[in-house]
């Protein structure tokens, strides 16, 4: 039961002129994507939102006691347990509403997390929570490892990727396991709504957060977030990687409603046009978790993860096309 | 730089007790971003991208400003930027 | 002394018990995953639940890290948790048991002690909270169904206060109690919503320099949780052992105020002495197996020997004070454990008993007894024992054995 009633309209000016909810004087790197991706997602948001976090990068940049970078009430407890707390927290404001004990209006919930806290160890807390039902959103900001810790590899890490964890050695190139597909895990739990979006494409993440905020009942937003500190790129190209990711049909942008499932704009424009679709070495090269791949003994490597990318495309289109 | 407190007067639980705007990290950057104010069109494209919130909107000047007390310099406005209208220097302030 | 209220007999087991008292404590939400042998109380809560009988949010979690995650998130937006599990659920709670007493989060959870894998095994000992003795969690132990159904009331009580707020673990031995049926006197529903209240709040200045109610809330937005360097966290810290030792007077007060309302009490709340005044030889124990150890206590005053038993119902925050002065004139002392700290030479109860008295002018002989792990029963017998080799130290004035593992086949 999905309510994506009325449209939420709004112009650049309208939303540059919303004060910010997650705040200056965090202390993410420079040129940090997820900084971006927690910056537009509560301008999204609609009247009353709590937030609860998982450990990770913006959890630590964001409260360093006694500093907050967050105006709105955030929990965090550990590291698996964004949908946990989210669980709790539905719980809580339900009943107490019912008893007459808080305001007696809807409060939005944001449970938030990296890819850490998404794709391996909370991802148990995520399928309880879905499967139980509770109202909140599940916003994952994904930059592709476990990068508070020092960059290691992940579940959401892709193939060939050099991480502390998978280094590029002489002997093993890097992360030999492709890309845990979470979205599409997350769509198995036949949730009402499950979208993927890229930082570039701002005004279609402003849009998917409002759709996830307004669902009632469990919501996915899988978000693409690059790290120029983990990824070894360059911090001004942040944006750039992050419009370069979907133009390479690497990470395509696309939303479930209810299980049908279309493209969004950017990624639409590609299955329009399969001549703008772009090679996946015009993402890759740059980044220095890549570079290994760019030399002939790993030549192979290059071509299996654009054989992966192709078959994750053509699969996506089937999937849009049937549903 | 105040002094720090004593187990008795913080609140417990952690609760945090300053907003983060109060914490400078504007002398993080070794490049600031400068705006030529005759290419800018106003798309507000950089305002959207900064991860730190240090450009401003101010519609009652009309123009996009800088806050140089949070810009740690990426250069990601300089390089999103669709008429080059601003570029990244080494400036001492 | 005024009248205490009215109260009705029912057969109820342990976990029923517990079960029963959740349900009149105008709880908000339970969050919890069944685990042998705290089942019955998930599952009688449940039956409330579904027959509308409660205005409680019930959440089956899919694991206990994820069920005291949610009691402590749901806690931290204001409501009255509570949430229950045993052995290796508890276990898989470990890291959040700390992580809810660091966010000062009075959630009250019932332990139906169990034994800790491996070898897998579903039945009683106390090994499984005794692992977490050092989680900022106060611990009371409670001796028969009775107590479980009054204690739990209590608990939430103890927890609120405002210079405690910090969460409790009731725990009830395993099968022994939890699935033994008792005769409980239980109050009614609006005597025991009168007693536990409304949850009050402290107050905490939050980051936009407003003073608020200490929980999430949309009109006074704060941070909880965050990361704290080396230069608070040991702070915090403190706070937390301080709030412990203002539960040491919480638990006393919630034990008397109790007393008026029904006329029962244990002890001061902190131990319980029975037959303890001009006792020579005493046995320190925790839990169930005080109910045989009074039993044999009697036995052994009808006989002309002057035993005694302390019953510890606190061990955190650890009545340092009453143990000291309850024991220090005993001849000789035991200390019953069912629990054992692997290398530690004895168990955890032996430990802080033998701490307790360290700085005391007299050093009666203290030993230890394992006893019970993995549901071994204890005969009378076996139990009545332990006396009979307190008095042997009396009559040769030497220690034959300080670690004694009762009823192991050697």
């Amino acid at each position: 039961m999905t309510t994506t009633s009325q449209e939420w309209k709004f112009t650049t000016k309208d939303i540059a002129e919303k004060p910010d909810l997650f705040l200056s004087g965090h202390r993410a790197c420079a040129g940090c994507g997820p900084a971006t991706v927690l910056r537009l997602m509560m301008k999204a948001t609609r009247g009353p939102t709590i937030v609860t976090e998982a450990t990770g990068c913006m959890e630590v940049v964001s409260t360093i006691y006694p500093y907050t970078s967050w105006a709105v009430p955030w929990l965090h407890t550990a590291f698996e347990t964004a949908a946990a707390n989210a669980s709790g927290i539905d719980a809580a404001l339900k009943v107490m509403r019912k008893k007459g004990r808080v305001k007696d209006e809807h409060v939005d919930i944001i449970a938030l997390a990296g890819d850490g806290g998404t794709f391996d160890i909370g991802l148990q807390a995520l399928s309880g929570a879905v499967e139980r039902g509770h109202d909140f959103l599940f916003v994952l900001y994904d930059n592709e490892g476990y990068m508070n810790t020092g960059i290691q590899r992940s579940g959401g890490t892709p193939m060939g990727a050099a991480t502390t964890t998978t280094p590029a050695g002489t002997v093993i190139p890097g992360k030999l396991q492709a890309k845990k597909p979470i979205a599409e895990i997350m769509l198995a739990h036949e949730m009402d709504y499950v979208a993927t979006a890229s930082a570039y494409y701002w005004r279609d993440l402003l849009t998917k957060v409002r759709k996830g905020l307004e669902v009632e009942g469990p919501a996915f937003l899988h978000i693409f977030a690059p790290c120029p500190r983990g990824w070894r790129s360059d911090p001004a190209k942040t944006m750039e990687y992050s419009k370069l990711a979907v133009e390479s049909c690497v990470f395509p942008v696309w939303e479930a409603i209810n299980g049908k499932r279309q493209l969004s704009t950017p990624s639409k424009l590609i299955a329009l046009a399969p001549q703008k679709k772009k090679p996946i070495t015009d993402y890759l090269k740059g980044q220095g978790r890549y570079r290994h791949l760019f030399t002939p003994q790993n030549k192979h490597m290059l071509d299996e993860k654009q054989r992966i990318t192709d078959e994750r495309w053509e699969q996506l289109l089937k999937n849009c096309e049937q549903t | 730089m105040s002094r720090e407190k004593t187990w008795k007067e913080i609140a417990p639980a952690g609760v945090c007790s300053k907003s983060s705007v109060g914490f400078n990290t504007g002398d993080w950057k070794t490049y600031m971003p400068v705006r030529d104010l005759e290419k800018c069109t106003n798309c507000l494209t950089c305002v959207m991208f900064c991860p730190d919130g240090a450009i401003h909107w101010r519609p009652d000047l009309g123009k996009i400003e800088f806050n140089y007390e949070f810009c740690k310099g990426c250069g990601i406005c300089a390089n999103e930027c669709p008429t080059k209208a601003i570029r990244m220097t080494l400036e001492q302030e | 002394m005024t009248k205490s209220v009215k109260q009705e007999m029912i057969g109820l087991n342990g976990d029923e018990a517990v079960a029963y008292a959740v349900k009149q404590s105008d709880v908000d939400v339970v969050a919890a995953y069944p685990i042998t042998p705290q089942t019955i109380i998930v599952e009688k809560f449940s039956e409330y639940v579904a027959n509308g009988e409660v205005e409680t949010e019930f959440v089956c979690t899919e694991s206990e890290h994820s069920a005291l995650a949610a009691s402590l998130a749901a806690s931290a937006t204001g409501a009255r948790t509570f949430t229950a599990s045993a052995s290796a659920g508890l276990a898989l709670m470990h890291e959040m048991l700390f992580v809810t007493s660091g966010c000062r989060a009075p959630v009250v959870m019932a332990i139906a002690n169990r034994a800790l894998s491996a070898p897998l095994n579903i039945h009683g000992d106390q090994s499984d909270s005794m692992a977490q003795r050092d989680s900022g969690w106060i611990h009371l132990y409670v001796e028969n169904a009775q107590e479980a159904y009054d204690t739990v009331i209590q608990a939430f009580r103890i927890a609120e206060k405002s210079d405690v707020l910090l969460p409790v673990i009731v725990g009830l031995d395993g099968f022994t109690l939890s699935h033994t049926l008792e005769n409980v006197r239980v109050l009614s529903d609006e005597d025991v919503k009168r007693f536990v209240g409304v949850r009050e709040f402290l107050n905490v200045l939050t980051h936009e320099g407003k003073s608020v109610p200490f929980k999430l809330d949309p009109a006074n937005p704060m941070t909880m949780g965050p990361i704290a360097m080396p230069n608070y966290y040991y702070e915090f810290k403190r706070q937390q052992d301080e709030a412990m030792q203002n539960a040491l007077t919480a638990i006393q007060d919630l034990n008397e105020e109790f007393a008026t309302v029904t006329g029962r009490k244990y002890g001061n709340g902190l131990v319980e002495m029975y037959s303890l005044d001009d006792a020579d030889v005493a046995v320190v124990c925790v839990g169930s197996a005080c109910g045989t150890l009074k039993t044999i206590v009697d036995e052994l005053r009808q006989e002309g020997i002057k035993a005694g038993l302390l019953r510890l119902r606190t061990f955190r925050p650890l009545p340092v004070e009453a143990l000291r002065s309850a024991l220090e004139n005993m001849k000789a002392v035991a200390v019953m454990d069912k629990s054992l700290s692997f290398g530690g030479e004895g168990g955890a109860v032996f430990h802080e008993v033998r701490h307790a008295l360290y700085d005391s002018k007299k050093h009666p002989p203290i030993v230890n007894y394992i006893y019970g792990l993995g549901g071994r029963d204890s005969s009378p017998r076996e139990l009545r024992g332990v006396y009979e080799d307190l008095l042997q130290i009396l009559k040769t004035g030497r220690v034959e054995k300080t670690l004694t593992y009762l009823g192991l086949r050697e």
